[in-house]
């Protein structure tokens, strides 16, 4: 490979990790949503494209992106809860498929909604101004932008586990998952602990969607593509493990980076092959618990 | 252009249909073509990403269509557009090119908006013998063994526009090239275009990189690019993935030591990525509508688009509609039927300048031969909206510039 | 056991009309598949509704009677498509053996599909089987030599059939159809031989109870894998049929989408139902071409009776109407 320096190496690796930041906050979502609802989100991309939308009508309305950070996913988390209780409460413990089914067709119908409102074509979405412009990080010359997105991710995750594991609510969620009749039992409304769950799933999901649009525009089918690598990193870190799913989502972009360096027209298919690999050596991911949904 | 644009479209069409709908139950016409008029069909990507460029090619095809009406028709029969949506996929494409001709009794087909499709639409025509003109780039089309005597291409090839790019750039901006392209037949095509016109010039081409079609982040290639210092990097791919990657590379600094060029510099794709990021990057076309100022044919074709679409300018893509349709029509016409063989016939010899300056297709492909416009994206003085091209030059029509019709594998 | 399976299970009560239609299915159905395309007016959509019908029958073997959820058929459907395609362009053998190709091809990856995937269960059989089904897309996407890459293979011209003293011109819309019905119908027989026998009954024990199934005898890897081999035989002959019709084999064929198309379709008209899936398919594109007469925005129609169906009628079209008959 000729070209191929330290400094090259080190950046493919950082430019991976930085790639696999969406990814976490992507696969955080549906994790989620599968570890305590047992819901195999298939509209997850929707509501990642919901994200960047949201922030398009809320950036022609006068807003800024920091105010946009704060709203969008609150707001498409809100549209996540809507959805959760009109759609998917009615089939909860009719089997795994048909929540899988429900959201698949419920994506269908988000994005033609948006392209009625908005159009078929894409948006450009400027990088906000504070952002804009490369770095130097020591290795070479990296955009501002995307180290903003680790620092978001970083932020989000310590987040996410203070919530889980130190507040009375978290111990609920977490109650919730392992045992629903206990928790019921105990007299709580686990009902409402789902209809969480999926308002920050979904907020989890838009505000990745929010952080890509800088990146790459907003499209209507932007989330197809994320939709499939968010599977992929959901499935290899175990459906169901948090830990997991920021593990994997760090190791695919990794693998997305690598595979670029000596053969980037494979670097799509690579993931596949990964959890091809994974899930015929260890059938249940890094973290997932075996005999799960079997 | 905007949604708009798509709404008043959408209108028209359910009100048209509506009045056919009872008739037509279950059949997906949109217009009724009484039994002595010239059926046009015209699949093209409605829906799907290229949305927007297929709903202004049926806008433009439709002018030219009406504007053969209104000067009488084909001895006072009349041309009607038969759009379809072919969904950007060749089975689809495949399937309602079939109908089109079996069920709608087609007399020609034009259309379609990327390689695979319009090779799909090829295969269709001439199995059934039906004349296609082709309004997307491809250098396959107008080879073996997909080229057929019913297979006219009214698009450029990206032999020509690479071409054409490339003998601008690389005596300009340096002989250290990159080529980051779309793994597919297309992207691998351009690449091979600017390596044809790039080797007698000396280029030293210091990284060409394939990425997959459809790749959203370019973050992971980009390292690697900038590391090679190139004077040129150019960008082979097409829509969404042409406006992500300009995007990104200018985010990477790539700018700020290479120019950017790309063989095709899409209308749609400089307005999704933004003037910002668009800026300074330079690209052919097949069609601007800032050349009004110098090419007559063009400012009649764009006033007469401006009427009907409420003060808005057709895209490039969307002017290819509007080429393919009138040449069709003119050549039957001219040669006063629409028996395919005289339309054939008349077509090989006709020299027209529907809205761009003169075109003729070269006998021995059918590849209309027209001139290439090198075009720059600019970030200030812009007149209103739509003025986001300078035109730098313009590549006259040049059988030279073709892939010889040898090496297309015709005898 | 009724070899008929829970599909119209013979009810004491009314055993006349639904006893004497399970007992011939096979033939009402075949009937169906030959009266339908006449009625429709356009031929395309009609070859269209045939091949997808028998994608989504081949699929429902897997899913509706063995309880597996697959997300990895395009690789079948297509990769039968491909077989023949290739076969045909490049060996020039005749037709009739492109077909044989196309179901050989669909057979063989899910052979290999089957083996890797049937280790897993569940939403990991689905993910699994998703996986392995884009790498037989990407393989297929570069080896452009062989499939025209992401161009699609052209060429599958079939322009006339002789059979022995037959000759018919596969150009004509109406015997284009039904040369395509003719193999619907072989199809529809087999696979309900199958699902009346010993096997059959099998697929059905290992989906009702795994653990119970093992005890009886039955060899549960063994029983899902030949599954999943069949369903490859019969979406391989749907690929090379769509093949044939389309004179093309585009890449789309092996994409996910197509493999989301399938459950779809099964799903809408009715999984585990015999006819179902020929229904499904015939509602999804008769209904897509009906909405995208009126509007670009059919997706939202489709997506709306999607969600429609799941929350209503879990059982499909086809599961309801059966439902309600028997009741």
């Amino acid at each position: 490979m000729a070209g191929l320096t330290p400094d090259l190496l080190a950046m493919q690796v950082f430019a991976g990790l930085a790639l696999g930041a969406v990814y976490v906050l992507m696969a955080l979502g549906m994790s989620l949503l599968f570890g305590m609802l047992t819901v195999v989100n298939f509209a997850h991309g929707a509501f990642y494209m919901l994200g960047a939308y949201g922030a398009v009508a809320l950036l022609g309305y006068g807003g800024n992106f920091w105010v946009c950070l704060f709203f969008i996913p609150l707001a498409v988390g809100l549209v996540g809860m809507a959805v959760e209780r009109v759609l998917i409460r009615p089939l909860y413990g009719r089997g795994i498929d048909y929540p899988l089914l429900l959201t698949f067709g419920l994506a269908y119908v988000i994005v033609e909604l948006v392209r009625i409102g908005f159009g078929t074509e894409d948006l450009p979405f400027d990088t906000p101004a504070a952002l804009t412009g490369a770095v130097n990080i020591g290795i070479g010359y990296f955009p501002l932008y995307r180290l903003f997105v680790i620092a978001v991710t970083g932020v989000v995750l310590v987040g996410l586990w203070l919530f889980l594991e130190r507040t009375s609510y978290g111990l609920i969620i977490r109650a919730g998952a392992r045992d629903p009749q206990i928790v019921r039992i105990l007299g709580i409304d686990v009902g409402r602990v789902w209809l969480v769950v999926f308002g920050i799933g979904t907020g989890l999901a838009a505000l990745a969607g929010l952080l890509a649009a800088p990146l790459q525009g907003a499209s209507p089918d932007m989330g197809d593509s994320i939709l499939a690598i968010a599977f992929v990193v959901t499935v290899v870190g175990g459906m169901g493990s948090l830990l997991g799913a920021v593990l994997a989502g760090l190791l695919v972009g990794v693998v997305v980076s690598l595979t670029s360096l000596v053969a980037p027209e494979a670097a799509q298919v690579a993931v596949f092959v990964l959890m091809a690999v994974v899930l015929l050596v260890r059938p249940q991911g890094f973290f997932g618990r075996a005999g799960l949904m079997s | 252009m905007s949604e708009l644009g798509n709404r008043a479209l959408t209108r028209r069409r359910v009100l048209i249909t509506g009045a056919a709908a009872g008739a037509a139950l279950c059949s997906p016409a949109i217009v009724r073509a009484a039994d002595n008029d010239i059926r046009i069909g015209f699949p093209v990507p409605l829906t799907g990403p290229y949305g927007t460029e297929a709903q202004d090619q049926v806008r433009c095809a439709q002018l030219a269509v009406d504007q053969f009406n209104a000067a009488g028709g084909l001895g006072g029969r009349k041309a009607v557009l038969l759009s379809r949506d072919d969904k950007l996929k060749p089975g689809e494409a495949a399937t309602r090119a079939i109908e089109l001709i079996e069920k709608d009794h087609a007399d020609v087909i034009v259309g379609s908006l990327s390689a695979s499709v319009q090779l799909a639409v090829n295969n269709v025509c001439k199995q059934r013998r039906v004349l296609y003109n082709s309004i997307s780039q491809s250098d396959q089309i107008t080879a073996m063994p997909d080229w057929s005597p019913y297979t006219f291409h009214e698009a450029l090839t990206p032999h020509v526009t690479a071409g054409a790019v490339g003998r601008y750039a690389f005596p300009r901006f340096g002989k250290r090239v990159a080529f980051l392209s779309a793994d597919y037949a297309y992207g691998h095509e351009m690449v091979a275009g600017f390596r044809a016109v790039g080797a007698p010039l000396g280029i030293d081409v210091v990284a060409d990189i394939s990425v997959p079609l459809g790749t959203t982040d370019f973050s992971t290639v980009l390292p690697r690019i900038a590391a090679a210092k190139p004077d040129i990097l150019c960008i082979c791919n097409f829509g969404r993935d042409q406006h992500v990657s300009i995007k990104q590379a200018t985010d990477f600094g790539i700018k700020r030591t290479s120019r950017i060029v790309v063989p095709v510099l899409l209308y749609t794709a400089r307005v999704a990525g933004g003037a910002t990021a668009f800026d300074g990057v330079i690209g052919g076309t097949s069609y601007y509508w800032g050349i009004e100022k110098t090419v007559p044919s063009a400012k009649a074709f764009n006033d007469r688009y401006r009427a009907a679409n409420g003060g808005r300018v057709p895209s490039d893509y969307g002017a290819l509609g509007y080429g393919g349709v009138y040449a069709v029509l003119k050549a039957m016409k001219e040669a006063g039927t629409t028996a395919t063989d005289k339309v054939i016939a008349t077509l090989q010899d006709l020299h027209y300048d529907a809205y761009k300056g003169p075109q003729f297709y070269r006998p021995c492909d059918h590849q209309s031969v027209q001139s290439v416009f090198i075009i720059e994206s600019k970030s200030k003085d812009m007149a209103d909206q739509y003025d986001v091209f300078n035109v730098l030059a313009t590549d006259p029509p040049n059988v030279d510039a073709l892939m010889s019709c040898k090496a297309e594998g015709h005898a | 056991m009724d070899g008929a399976g829970s599909t119209v299970a013979v009810h004491a009560a009314r055993p006349d009309l639904l006893a004497f239609a399970t007992r011939h299915r096979a033939t009402l159905a075949a009937v169906a598949v030959l009266v339908f395309p006449a009625l429709l007016p356009f031929k395309a959509v009609a070859a269209d509704v045939l091949v997808y019908g028998l994608f989504a029958l081949g699929f429902n073997l897997v899913y509706g009677y063995l309880g597996l959820l697959s997300f990895g058929h395009a690789a079948l459907f297509g990769g039968g498509a491909y077989a023949c395609g290739i076969v045909f362009t490049r060996f020039g053998v005749p037709w009739w053996a492109a077909v044989g190709a196309g179901v050989a091809g669909g057979a063989v990856i899910a052979a290999v599909i089957g083996a890797l995937a049937i280790r897993t269960r569940g939403i990991y059989f689905a993910m699994v089987t998703l996986a392995l089904a884009q790498c037989v897309y990407y393989a297929a996407y570069e080896a452009e030599g062989w499939t025209g890459g992401e161009n699609g293979l052209r060429g599958v011209d079939v322009s006339a059939i002789t059979l022995g003293p037959w000759h018919v011109d596969f150009v004509n819309p109406l015997t284009r159809v039904y040369v395509i019905a003719a193999f619907v119908v072989v199809a529809l027989f087999a696979v309900s031989r199958v699902l009346a026998s010993p096997f059959g009954a099998a697929m059905e024990a290992v989906r009702e109870n795994e653990a119970r199934a093992r005890a009886c005898g039955f060899d549960v890897r063994a029983t899902r894998w030949l599954a999943f081999v069949l369903s490859g035989a019969v979406c391989g002959l749907a690929g090379a049929l769509h093949a044939l019709t389309i004179g093309i084999v585009p890449v789309e064929t092996l994409t996910y989408t197509t493999s989301g198309l399938v459950v779809m379709m099964t799903l809408l008209g009715g999984m585990g139902t015999y006819f179902g899936p020929f229904i499904g398919a015939a509602v999804f594109l008769l209904l897509e071409n009906l909405v995208s007469l009126w509007t670009v925005h059919w997706q939202l129609v489709v997506g709306l009776a999607f969600i429609a169906c799941v929350l209503f009628f879990p059982r499909g079209v086809w599961g309801t109407l059966l439902a309600g008959l028997r009741r």
